[in-house]
């Protein structure tokens, strides 16, 4: 856990006083990726610089699990905390072995324990200890040399990591990916993260909780739901950009949307019974035909079932495509796009029917928090409109 | 093949010279190294020091040679080595600051900040960043800095014969006094050859030395 309290630096430049950091009071809780996020000079990486007393703070406090790093030696500390840059910042002169091996040989691991750990944080980002440990950093890729950079900062098992915009030197394309490597990292290691960026995809990919930071102030800390569905003020709202109800589609599940309540039929089943429980459960286009197992094979439309006799199994049409409970928004919303579709099928990883994904499901689940909040705003001038 | 005669029967004197010219050059500039290199790290402290220093090495560079032995001699006498080997060396030992000061200094400084913020934020104390990061990251260009140092200084070393400090300038400086033009010639090619074998030899010597992976 990192506690922020009233932190505040104070830089004295040739423009006068600037306040870098402004009392800043903020906790990022155990095991949760906080992203400091803001344009650049506001204050966001002076901030991350001073929990590690990159950046002397003017005043306030920084507490790692409670305790005060004023009060540590800085190096001792420095070596506790994994720390990545932008720059990747690997030694040009040492080996990827060596590199990775800084930090548990500043702290005194002994030589089998710290080479073994050199290649099992390889194999966790999927690069061959066998090619790359003897090889120097010119040798390896932009992304490579950042994998080298972040497992690098992991080495010692640091419970605080600190990420200066990581990701913002490399390609977009592998920037997803390494996004993707890390989370995956962070769902296993579960470490303290703090992160800066100024890129809100990222952040809102990324994060637990989104700090936003202007001029030397945090203006809002909150969960990436929350800061897009309710952004405090007009910059937050510029900020986030006009986009922010198609950015939350990735951060909702199917699951979370999924309409479980689905009447079905079997392909013995004939259409006028179709038909019928499509009227009784309030389907206006199709119902789905599932197998003996309870997974969905077809659906029949209701045009089909008013116009034509026979059973459901000879006037099925196949399903176009699935999703499953843990798909994003994001994702589904691009399949129902690319198959001209309303709603999909959800099923469970055995194949069996869960529910169905509809857009106005979807639609309704972004619109509710949308809703209240307006609600809140509008009371609010009603309270200071009365006398 | 006056010259080449010459030099077939000195050859015991040639080597004999050759042999002293690269000594006080060796001592000159190996002392320079360890007095430069230490000069010039502990001046990325501070920018003005840093200033000063480059500024007073490089005013010592300009004094002419002959000049600088001329006011060692009335100093060194009072301990008894007005001229000779002493001297010599101390001229040497002046002369290679600059170079060597300046490359050092310019390595040192000039290590990315990325590197150098990396180094720090992973908890390295300021020696081992230098043990282990900055030094390394240098050498090359400090080495250049030594090459640079005994290139010149084997040209300055031959004026030192007027001194009585020996070495490959005796030729030049009999032959010279003698009217000898094989003398002269001789003992100007040696110097040149010397520092041209100087200057390769001290580039695979910096080569050997430069980290792998740089």
């Amino acid at each position: 856990m990192i506690t922020l309290d009233n932190l505040t630096k104070i830089f004295d430049t040739d423009r006068g006083v600037v306040s870098a950091a402004d009392h800043i009071n903020m906790e990022v809780p155990q095991g949760e990726i906080c992203v400091l996020l803001g344009p650049s000079g506001c204050g966001k990486t002076t901030t991350l610089k001073m929990v590690n007393r990159i950046i002397t703070p003017t005043s306030g406090r920084v507490l790692i699990n409670g305790k005060d790093t004023s009060e540590q030696d800085t190096v001792s500390l420095r070596r506790s905390i994994g720390y990545v840059i932008q720059q990747i910042g690997l030694f040009p002169n040492m080996t990827i072995e060596e590199n990775i091996s800084i930090v548990p040989k500043l702290i005194g691991w002994d030589k089998s324990r710290y080479l073994k750990r050199a290649s099992e944080l390889l194999e966790m980002v999927a690069m061959d200890p066998a090619i790359f440990l003897k090889r120097y950093p010119n040798e390896l890729s932009g992304g490579q040399q950042q994998r080298i950079g972040v497992i690098r900062a992991l080495a010692a098992d640091p419970p605080v990591m600190l990420m200066d915009e990581p990701f913002g030197a490399i390609d977009p394309i592998n920037r997803e990916v390494i996004q993707d490597e890390f989370l995956k990292l962070h769902r296993e290691l579960k470490k303290t993260v703090m992160f800066v960026s100024h890129d809100i995809d990222e952040a809102v990919k990324m994060a637990d909780r989104i700090a936003i930071f202007k001029e030397g102030k945090l203006i809002q800390y909150d969960t990436p739901d929350d800061i897009l569905s309710h952004p405090i003020n007009d910059f937050v709202k510029g900020f986030v950009g006009r986009d922010r109800a198609l950015k939350r589609l990735q951060l909702v599940t199917v699951a979370e949307v999924l309409e479980t309540e689905s009447s079905v039929v079997t392909a013995e089943d004939s259409l006028a019974t179709a038909l019928q429980r499509m009227t009784d459960a309030g389907y206006e286009r199709a119902i789905i035909v599932v197998d003996g197992d309870g997974r969905p094979v077809g659906y029949v439309s209701r045009s089909v079932a008013t116009t034509t006799k026979g059973n459901c199994g000879q006037h099925s049409y196949n399903l176009r495509t699935l999703v499953r409970p843990e798909d994003d928004l994001r994702t589904v919303a691009s399949k129902m796009f690319t198959h001209d579709a309303t709603w999909l099928p959800c099923v469970s990883e055995h194949g069996k029917l869960m529910g169905v994904v509809t857009q106005r499901g979807i639609t309704h689940h972004l619109g509710a928090t949308y809703k209240s909040s307006r609600a809140k705003e509008q009371s609010l001038q009603h309270v200071r409109v009365a006398p | 093949m006056e010259i080449l005669d010459f030099v077939l029967t000195n050859l015991d004197l040639l080597g004999k010279l050759t042999l002293e010219h690269i000594a006080l050059v060796v001592v000159a500039v190996g002392l320079a190294t360890l007095t430069g290199v230490p000069i010039g790290i502990a001046i990325t402290q501070n920018e003005r020091v840093a200033t000063v220093v480059l500024y007073v090495a490089s005013i010592l560079i300009t004094i002419p040679s002959i000049a600088l032995f001329g006011i060692m001699i009335p100093i060194l006498s009072t301990i008894g080595h007005g001229i000779g080997y002493l001297p010599a060396v101390i001229a040497v030992l002046l002369y290679s600051q600059l170079p060597i000061i300046r490359n050092t200094y310019t390595a040192i400084h000039n290590v990315s900040p990325g590197l150098r913020e990396a180094a720090r934020g992973i908890g390295m104390t300021s020696g081992q960043r230098l043990q282990k990061v900055e030094i390394p990251l240098s050498v090359p260009l400090i080495m250049a800095g030594v090459r640079t140092a005994v290139v010149m200084n084997i040209g300055v070393m031959a004026i030192a014969a007027y001194i009585g400090a020996g070495g490959l300038g005796v030729l030049i400086s009999r032959g010279i006094s003698q009217s000898d033009p094989r003398q002269l010639v001789v003992g100007a090619i040696a110097v040149s050859l010397l520092a041209i074998i100087a200057d390769r030899s001290l580039l695979l010597l910096q080569r050997k030395l430069t980290p792998r992976g740089l």
